[in-house]
């Protein structure tokens, strides 16, 4: 045996917090950019819903109340985008991550199950910020014009949705990984979201469903769809679809707490 | 801030103490009432066969289940109520997964390391385990042997006082099992305490200062390998005949025998007996086998070895 004697001594001790959290954090967000599949859902699916709905929209001469349609659009597809990555990656990432064993064995590392949870926040909020940033430049390019008529009120308001939307997508998308086998969540958490793309009044406003919509309003995607739209079509802050995706957040989250099975 | 080794010797010197510990699944008890200790700075193996209790018991002591009844103690903490205490100071390798399938090999292991204070040189402890060549392959396309490996290495980078394997060759070839051998030797000589269970008699009777045999959740064995096997000083005889035996007739060659000498009947046609290691046992069975018109087909003579005193203690062979 070569290695220098005593290489092995023991020497314990946790990281500091701030330093576990930060480190757990840039790995899950690594590990998020290098999945195709996630790659797929987050950036190319939004990117592809928008020039295709815009082209659509333009050839079938389609008006969205006197808008734009790319300025209704594209704030419904950022939604989309939030959503795709706070509820689907998340439930299908978690799911696996329980499966493989990687949250057991994380468990027996010196990070607290409060730093494993605030590493994905941490995470999560970083990938978004990352499809927001494409799906901006892709809208600008395709002529979007965000509402000028009061910018804080627009920006305060998209940035309040997106965190809202976030708590409550992924607070939802830990319940289904918490409660159902890997490959049960990634059926479950991709039927959802196409469901939700299509007809959850996240890309088109809610009012665009007819009949349909009084309920449809009450979903998460609608919720954040129609705040977003409130935020970067009219400017201002649409505060019923805040409290609507708040209330989602709080019952995700205490259904997910009391039902998460870390292993 | 320095790092106090001296801390920990003044305090017990036990590493582990279980006492009377209980588990069970629904109305399976996997542990019923085990007692054992691990000493300071010894590597012991908990040997037995699967489904003996082995691995709930070692998730006892990682804290990841309350004990039912009895006490546990690691370190002198209670792994339970004294997890986030206990943690940092051990390392644990899980029978298997615990990484992401995406995740890179060595992108892994610097991933555990910087969660500790003061972890290992990960790109030694990679080249330690013959994980050099594949520190950019995705966990999910190393081999069953790398995977293990880089488990062993996850628990042993940040440092710990004390490790925890669970079946840490399972999967491996011959090459690899003495590297891993080799190192745990080291890791015990640097005065890490190592807990290791296992199925093959061969590893703990290589390996370990000290074993532990547990069968159906029950402690039935303790010593050295040397004070398992009576150094070598004890015969076996296993013998197997051509008809099945006469009934009764393990209890009518143990009186022959004598008092020293164990007689196990192992199935239909073949029983094992273990006695002292100076011929007349062998003319005592075969003596016995004239007179009870019973044939020899074979009549193996051997030293005692772990596997033979399971099977005197459980009338089972330990392998699966």
């Amino acid at each position: 045996m070569s290695a220098q004697l005593g290489g092995f001594t023991p020497a314990p001790g946790a990281a500091p917090f701030a330093r576990q959290v930060a480190t757990q954090a840039r790995m899950e967000a690594r590990l998020m950019l290098r999945n195709g599949e996630q790659l797929l859902l987050a950036i190319v699916i939004p990117v592809i819903v928008l020039v295709g709905g815009v082209l659509g929209a333009e050839r079938l001469g389609l008006d969205l109340d006197g808008h734009q349609p790319v300025d209704v659009l594209a704030p419904g597809v950022l939604a989309l985008a939030v959503m795709s990555t706070a509820f689907t990656s998340i439930a299908i990432a978690t799911g696996f991550e329980r499966r493989y064993g990687v949250i057991k064995r994380l468990g027996a590392s010196p990070l607290p199950r409060s730093g494993l949870l605030l590493g994905k926040v941490l995470a999560l909020l970083n990938v978004v910020a990352l499809q927001l940033v494409v799906l901006v430049v892709v809208g600008l390019l395709l002529g979007w014009r965000p509402s000028l008529d009061n910018p804080p009120v627009s920006i305060g308001a998209t940035m309040l949705a997106v965190a809202a939307g976030t708590w409550a997508f992924a607070s939802l998308g830990l319940l289904v990984a918490g409660l159902l086998r890997a490959e049960a969540t990634l059926a479950l958490a991709n039927l959802v979201y196409l469901l939700l793309m299509v007809g959850g009044g996240v890309v088109l406003p809610t009012s665009s469903y007819g009949a349909a919509s009084a309920v449809i309003g009450w979903l998460p995607s609608a919720a954040l769809g129609d705040a977003m739209r409130a935020a970067l079509v009219d400017a201002r802050l649409d505060l019923t679809a805040i409290v609507i995706l708040v209330a989602w957040g709080v019952l995700g989250t205490l259904l997910t707490a009391r039902t998460f099975k870390w292993e | 801030m320095p790092v106090e080794s001296h801390a920990v010797s003044s305090a017990s010197e036990l590493a582990v103490d279980i006492d009377g510990l209980v588990m069970a699944y629904g109305d399976k008890v996997a542990v019923d009432g085990l007692s054992m200790q691990v000493a300071r700075g010894s590597i012991t193996a908990v040997l037995g066969p699967n489904g003996a209790g082995k691995t709930t018991t070692l998730e006892t002591c990682e804290g990841y289940r309350r004990p039912q009844a009895g006490t546990v103690r690691v370190l002198g903490l209670d792994p339970h109520r004294q997890r986030r205490e206990l943690l940092p100071r051990v390392g644990v390798m899980l029978q298997s997964g615990g990484a992401w399938s995406g995740v890179r090999a060595m992108e892994m292991l610097d991933h555990v390391a910087a969660l500790h204070a003061h972890p290992l040189d990960t790109a030694m402890l990679h080249d330690r385990l013959g994980l050099a060549d594949c520190g950019r392959t995705p966990y999910r396309r190393l081999s069953g042997g790398q995977q293990q490996r880089l488990g062993l290495a996850m628990a042993l980078v940040g440092r710990p006082e004390l490790v925890f394997v669970d079946e840490p060759t399972a999967g491996m070839d011959p090459q690899a099992r003495r590297t891993t051998w080799g190192l745990l030797e080291e890791v015990r000589r640097d005065g890490v305490t190592v807990v290791l269970t296992t199925h093959h008699m061969d590893e703990a009777e290589h390996l370990a200062d000290q074993i532990h045999i547990i069968d159906h959740g029950r402690l039935i064995a303790s010593g050295s390998p040397t004070e398992l096997t009576s150094g070598g000083h004890t015969a076996t005889i296993r013998l197997v005949v051509t008809r099945p035996f006469p009934e009764g007739a393990p209890e009518s060659l143990g009186a022959e025998l004598g008092p020293r000498t164990s007689v196990t009947q192992l199935d239909a046609r073949s029983m094992l007996v273990t006695g002292p290691a100076d011929g007349s046992t062998l003319r005592i069975v075969s003596q016995w086998c004239e007179s009870h018109d019973v044939v020899p087909e074979s009549l193996a003579l051997g030293r005692q070895t772990l596997e033979d005193v399971f099977l005197t203690l459980t009338g089972r062979e330990l392998a699966e």
